[in-house]
């Protein structure tokens, strides 16, 4: 299978984590799944006019396109002429060239949060005019239109995150070219059910602190981050926490709060990204599929039934209070 | 006026790049450097929290993500006022050296090499061994170094949660305090890099060539191995068949910030390296001024605590969406080779005495800081105090203003924040390729990167090989520069 890669309104960084990948051969491991790289900017030989050449052999047809990875958003300001991005050499603007090549290809793939939705770069007043190839922000439609579907009939697969997971975006191509991917593998927003279907809450370490309202007050310290910080694991579509990052992290291991990045509209939560909205003291944003009268009634249980050592440790960078040592057996 | 070419998109490098040249009997005359992609950060950042500064500044650049996090960190703790306690700063030097030693490690293996296996120099003595180890995609070097990288980027696992676009940096420190366990695990990943280094990329170990002292210690250390006993020895047969030294020169005015601050002292030193007295003077941010004569952007030039970013794409005379900063009116180039003259290592300032910035000189200054950040990297591991503090905690105030100036991958960085009501009232960037692949000011001078392609030969107007060293001999990264 052929697949070409286009960057555009993005930073890099969903490539930048894909060659992260745990893998230990991750370029083997593409050609062995019989995916074969026609042309990706960070790695390709093909430069100048010899890039342009195999990018209009595309466009007309003449060379298939099987999988077509956009990564960053697509620009179409400044009023709507694309020219905050023309494709370097080739006078045409970005969105044009995304235009024709989707038109060809038989799997389209937006890789990151700014291809499926215009993402950061769609944040405060959008200076750009960023989109995603098929949503803009919440809303279907983007720079292809709902009604958009590439030649296997599927719509566009938002493989998204900020960056993504390279897990995320290795296993959905390898579906792919192995046949094993169809409509039934999207979720409602097209991602894949394979990591979509999960929240970052579901293992995070900080699970113990999350059940008895533990909470971090400030940065470092080792409570569950919903409460203070910002956390939206509870909300966030995508299994940070049951598959590393870069070996072994992620945001909530790392220290931080989950900004909900596969999510369409995070980069405009409405609050300081790190600070929870409250409204009499109880966190908006409550837990998926939880009515908040239970939250809010579990959440005062729990939390007179922290043990010391839970509550102290919430608010240390380190373990103060190491747990009881019980025998075992009978117990 | 002779010929004129367009080249792009100029691949192997961060995001989209074109050039224009004018060549006459098959020479540059004149360059003109492209950033094509503008997305507008400036103005995304008006009127947020400034805190949301740390979420989306990174994600400016998935290259250089730690060292945008970095500079935003130390605008707010300039405006907060905040002390950072020694482990915090020790962490984010990790993680910011991390970055920078696998953007060096990425330009090298990813994006540099693979153009010395271009089919254009079959025939060359050492092609066949540039193109067994460095074709793209298939090369050998491509199925190591990515693994190698990949688990070498394991250390932001830790220390930050993930790479790119961590919220670990944060103004008093580091959100992610180490364990005991810990530190061993970070040890035991730096010397598994070290091996890889030292077996592969060196041949030798990285305190000789960190110790490599001049082009003649270069030159015997060189003459004493097979050429392809390691990738350095390959590099430097072919630079030294393709004269490599002798292409590539700007200015000679070299811009750091410092590099790793360690308890008041970096590791790496700051100033600017002058050509005229061959020595090095202070370097003062309020000689900076931004020229937008030749971007696509309204306004008169400023200093970035006044800057304007106003885009304009029907402007006459522009060419860029690059601003063009001149520091007291002049060119400047930063990254690695700068760095190290400013530092005073004796082989960067041998080398520019020899032939002045060079292909050459700026390749080598890249693998020598990975020989010498590696072993300083080791000493702030073994420094993590677990059980201290790794983050200071402080209030922002109203009204304050901040500058964070630090050292990416590619060169000096600065972010210039204001505060008003609460809210980012202006936030300005000027990111090292910003510097280098500036176009002309209003004096009509070219920028570090458009003075460096001048005289190169360009007879094949597809690929003119020369040029395509050249520029990537800088290691732009064109979605930091206009953001
Ligand atoms: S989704 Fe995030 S990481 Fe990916 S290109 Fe966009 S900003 Fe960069
Ligand atoms: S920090 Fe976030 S993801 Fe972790 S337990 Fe708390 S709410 Fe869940």
């Amino acid at each position: 299978m052929n697949l070409l890669w286009l960057q555009s309104g993005g930073c890099g960084g969903c490539t930048m984590s894909l060659l992260c990948a745990d893998s230990s051969d991750l370029l083997g491991s593409l050609a062995d799944a019989g995916i074969r790289i026609l042309w990706h900017p960070s790695l390709s030989e093909e430069s100048g006019a010899e890039a342009l050449d195999l990018l209009a052999a595309c466009a007309a047809g003449e060379t298939p396109i099987d999988l077509l990875c956009v990564e960053g958003a697509l620009l179409r300001g400044p009023d709507g002429s694309g020219r905050f991005h023309v494709l370097g050499g080739s006078g045409k603007p970005m969105i044009a060239w995304v235009r024709e090549l989707a038109a060809r290809a038989r799997y389209t793939l937006a890789i990151g949060s700014c291809a499926a939705w215009g993402g950061v770069t769609a944040a405060g007043s959008n200076p750009a005019g960023a989109c995603g190839l098929q949503y803009d922000g919440e809303a279907a439609g983007g720079l292809l239109g709902a009604a958009y579907r590439s030649t296997a009939g599927l719509p566009v697969i938002n493989v998204a995150g900020c960056p993504t997971h390279p897990g995320w975006v290795i296993e959905t191509l390898m579906a792919l070219a192995l046949g094993q991917f169809d409509g039934d593998a999207l979720d409602a927003l097209a991602r894949p059910r394979f990591f979509a279907d999960q929240l970052v809450h579901h293992g995070c370490a900080r699970n113990e602190y999350y059940e008895f309202k533990a909470s971090a007050e400030k940065p470092s310290d080792q409570g569950c981050l919903m409460e203070n910080m910002g956390c939206k694991g509870t909300q966030a579509h995508a299994d940070c926490n049951l598959r590393p990052w870069n070996g072994g992290g992620s945001c909530t291991r790392g220290g931080y709060a989950c900004i909900s990045c596969t999510e369409p509209g995070f980069e405009e939560p409405g609050h300081p990204f790190v600070q929870t909205p409250k409204v009499a003291g109880i966190p908006i944003g409550l837990p998926s599929d939880m009515p908040k009268a239970w939250f809010v009634a579990l959440a005062a249980l729990s939390k007179s039934a922290t043990p010391r050592r839970v509550r102290d440790n919430a608010v240390s960078d380190h373990l103060t209070v190491t747990p009881a040592i019980r025998r075992t057996g009978l117990k | 006026m002779g010929e004129r070419i367009v080249l792009g998109p100029f691949n192997r490098v961060e995001g989209d790049l074109e050039v224009q040249l004018e060549v006459a009997d098959g020479r540059v005359a004149a360059a003109y450097v492209n950033s094509p992609l503008f997305r507008g950060f400036e103005h995304i950042l008006r009127g947020k929290d400034p805190r949301d500064a740390l979420v989306l500044v990174p994600r400016i650049c998935g290259i250089c993500s730690v060292s945008q996090s970095a500079a935003a960190a130390a605008a707010l703790r300039e405006a907060m006022g905040l002390a950072v306690p020694a482990n915090g700063e020790l962490a984010a030097n990790l993680v910011l050296a991390a970055e920078n030693l696998a953007d060096h490690f990425t330009h090298f293996y990813l994006f540099f090499m693979p153009d010395f296996a271009r089919d254009a120099y079959a025939g060359r003595p050492w092609f066949d061994a540039a193109q067994a180890r460095f074709k793209a995609v298939r090369g050998t070097a491509a199925a190591e170094a990515v693994p190698a990288r990949a688990a070498f980027l394991q250390l932001t696992g830790i220390l930050a949660g993930k790479w790119p676009h961590t919220l670990s940096l944060q103004p008093g420190g580091s959100t992610r305090a180490v364990s005991a366990a810990e530190k061993i695990r970070l040890y035991a990943l730096l010397r598994e890099f070290r091996r890889w280094l030292e077996r592969h990329t060196f041949g030798d170990t990285l305190e000789a060539i960190a110790g490599l002292d001049s082009a003649a210690a270069l030159g015997a250390w060189a003459a004493a191995r097979a050429p392809a006993s390691s990738d350095l020895r390959l590099f430097l047969e072919i630079a030294d068949d393709l004269d490599l030294a002798r292409i590539g020169r700007a200015t000679d005015r070299f811009l750091s910030s410092g590099a790793y601050p360690l308890g008041g002292s970096p590791l790496f030193a700051r100033g600017v390296w002058q050509p005229e007295s061959a020595a090095v003077a202070a370097f003062d941010p309020d000689e900076i001024r931004e020229d937008l004569s030749h971007a696509w952007m309204q306004g008169e030039a400023r200093h970035p605590w006044r800057g304007l970013t106003e885009p304009d794409a029907d402007k006459d005379g522009a060419y860029s969406w690059c601003k063009a900063p001149r520091l007291a009116g002049r060119v400047v180039e930063c990254g690695a080779l700068a760095r190290q003259m400013v530092d005073g290592h004796p082989l960067a300032r041998d080398l520019v005495a020899r032939d002045g910035a060079s292909v050459l000189a700026r390749v080598v200054c890249r693998l020598l800081e990975l020989a010498r950040v590696l072993p300083a990297m080791e000493r702030w591991v073994q420094a993590l105090q677990p059980g201290e503090a790794f983050c200071a905690q402080g209030a922002l105030p109203d009204e304050a203003i901040g500058c964070g100036l630090v050292e990416a991958a590619r060169g000096a960085l600065g972010h210039w924040l204001v505060i008003r009501h609460g809210r980012i009232a202006s936030y300005q960037i000027i990111a090292p390729t910003t510097w280098n692949f500036s176009p002309r000011d209003a004096a009509g001078t070219p920028g570090a990167l458009e003075q460096a392609l001048v005289g190169l030969p360009a007879a094949d107007a597809r690929v003119p090989l020369a040029v395509q060293h050249v520029v990537r001999s800088f290691d732009p990264c064109m979605v930091c520069t206009v953001h």
